[in-house]
């Protein structure tokens, strides 16, 4: 555990000397609060909007920044120290490769953790005193805590991408794909598939469809609370046919544990 | 008799086509410091990494402190070897401090005793720079702290004077030497390097994963059978004249007399009996000469070797 803690605390001050914590908060806080203030302004009015509108727009927001951040932060954690040649040395120690991996893990998540919960607290604690509604308050516990699981499990994904590769670029490049794959093109496949295929996607089988994918999960839990008119696309279908919150908070859990118990396999097996 | 420190018996590791090291028994008492010498590719990184338990053997068998390295109940014993890789480039946006403070805190030791080793290493004027500000040879040093961190039983060091000015070379064999006394015991691993060979015990020779030669620098020498280098000077010509010892005198350099071992004291005695002697030179050969020797022995037999599979 004290190895653990050691890399750990390592990683994440490497995350504060380089910035990461302090520009990722900016980003969540300026956008949040931005959203916030002025996510009316299409309806015509400025002012603090409805409740289910900030969340849904800062869902869908967050849904793409958080795994691109997520992949940034992480996908040279492995494959760096293995270029520079500190992977080998710290191999030597005495650190199991496990040891090491959950260290970074929590070092880094923590970095994506604080910054989310920092950046998006900020906005909630600025809308509960607009709007003095306790609600508020529920409504973000949810979005932020969903918001880390997909941070965490994301950077789970970008270990396994730097595990798996030799080269720094290419585990970039791999980050980059990883990104467009799960955040864009995932669900333009599901809407083709809808609208593509006659009587061939239940509802049911589209829930379960959307399950195989940490940011769609993460949009599930944040949409399916609120009204469906701010909610449009394959979501909307799904939505009607929605999980369980707990259910929900599961799989999202399981995207975590999944990739991230992949990865330690992967390390145990690779060759230095 | 006390078990060795290190021992390799028959160990070997290969990977999909390649074997990076055949087949090497070795053994290693505490307190002695081996060189390894080889070219890139001898299989120097691979024995290496065999032995810190990176990778386990193909084949064979591999003890460190009585114990398999690669095993979980070697686990503890880690924290007393210490290892300098070939090509390490540390933290590059931390300090020196932070870096060997990092390391030392995974081998269950204080930031105190890193700002001890980065004094032992003569680098503390810089400890509180960023390690990308560093030159090679203070790069070096750092290596070499973290590799020192709790004064280890077991040393490895890849090439570990690369990089350094004259000065820091000595201090560091100072402290190889000093670390001998202690009882550690070190592998040097390294292309041959002037000014090695009074600090090593023992020799290994290495090539394309074999073991050439293996002992002390006196045995490798009476393998290689190499003559004694002796150069006397104010003669004026009679080692010529003289029958006996003009067999032993080379075209490429007149003046030296090239005397097989076991005849060198008695052509110095016939040399000494000469009244014009001014001086004497006596050189045996040295571990680069010796390398070089059993390198070209090996090489012969493969290339004759292969001959006689193609005919």
């Amino acid at each position: 555990m004290r190895q653990i803690l050691t890399v750990a605390n390592k990683e994440f001050h490497d995350g504060l000397r380089n910035r990461w914590l302090i520009s990722i908060t900016l980003i969540f806080s300026l956008l949040s609060i931005g959203l916030t203030y002025f996510g009316a302004a299409a309806s015509g009015a400025v002012g603090v909007a409805s409740l289910s509108t900030t969340v849904a727009s800062l869902a869908s927001l967050a849904v793409f920044l958080i795994p691109l951040i997520a992949l940034l932060l992480s996908y040279d954690s492995f494959v760096g120290e293995q270029e520079s040649g500190t992977l080998l040395l710290l191999l030597t120690y005495p650190l199991s490769k496990s040891q090491l991996l959950l260290g970074k893990f929590i070092g880094q998540g923590g970095i994506i953790a604080l910054a989310t919960l920092l950046g998006f607290g900020s906005s909630a604690v600025l809308l509960y005193f607009q709007l003095d509604d306790p609600a508020v308050l529920t409504s973000f516990s949810v979005f932020i805590l969903s918001a880390v699981l997909l941070g965490l499990s994301f950077t789970a994904i970008s270990y396994l991408i730097s595990l798996s590769v030799s080269e720094k670029s290419k585990a970039a490049g791999f980050a980059l794909i990883t990104w467009f794959l799960f955040a864009l093109a995932f669900d333009l496949a599901l809407l083709a598939l809808l609208v593509g295929v006659e009587e061939g996607l239940s509802q049911q089988g589209l829930t379960q469809l959307m399950m195989l994918n940490p940011a769609d999960i993460f949009r599930l839990v944040n949409l399916s609370g609120l009204d469906s008119s701010d909610v449009n696309g394959a979501l909307a279908v799904a939505i009607n046919a929605s999980l369980s919150q707990a259910q929900l908070f599961t799989a999202l859990f399981a995207w975590v544990a999944l990739p991230l118990t992949l990865a330690i396999f992967i390390f145990r097996r690779k060759k230095l | 008799m006390t078990t060795p420190l290190v021992s390799l018996t028959n160990a070997g590791k290969s990977y999909k086509e390649l074997d990076a090291l055949k087949s090497v028994t070795m053994h290693l008492n505490q307190g002695e410091v081996m060189g390894l010498f080889g070219h890139n590719g001898a299989g120097k990184t691979t024995m290496m990494k065999l032995i810190l338990g990176v990778i386990s053997p193909s084949r064979g068998k591999v003890e460190v402190m009585g114990m398999a390295p690669d095993s979980k109940e070697a686990w503890h014993a880690r924290s007393k070897v210490g290892y300098l890789p070939e090509n390490v480039s540390f933290y590059e946006q931390l300090t020196g401090l932070e870096v060997l403070t990092y390391f030392a805190k995974l081998k269950g030791f204080s930031k105190k005793q890193a700002i001890d080793l980065l004094e032992q290493v003569g680098i503390t004027h810089a400890m509180k720079r960023q390690v990308k500000t560093y030159s090679k040879g203070m790069r070096q040093r750092l290596g070499l702290a973290q590799a020192f961190i709790g004064e280890p039983k077991l040393l490895l060091l890849d090439e570990p004077t690369v990089g350094l000015d004259p000065i820091a070379t000595r201090d560091f064999y100072k402290t190889v030497d000093q670390l001998k006394s202690n009882g550690s015991s070190v592998i040097l691993c390294s292309h041959v390097l002037p000014g090695v060979e009074q600090h090593i015990d023992r020799a290994m020779i290495l090539s394309t994963g074999q073991l050439l030669a293996m002992g002390t620098l006196k045995e490798l020498r009476q393998q290689a059978a190499l003559p004694v280098a002796i150069k006397p000077s104010g003669l004026n010509g009679s080692v010529v004249n003289d029958s006996r010892l003009n067999g032993f005198l080379t075209a490429n350099c007149p003046d030296t007399l090239m005397v097989p071992e076991h005849e060198k004291l008695s052509v110095l005695k016939q040399l000494l009996s000469h009244d014009t002697l001014e001086d004497l030179q006596v050189e045996a050969a040295n571990l680069e000469q010796v390398y070089q020797h059993f390198l070209g022995l090996h090489e012969n037999k493969s290339a004759s070797h292969e001959k006689g599979a193609q005919g």
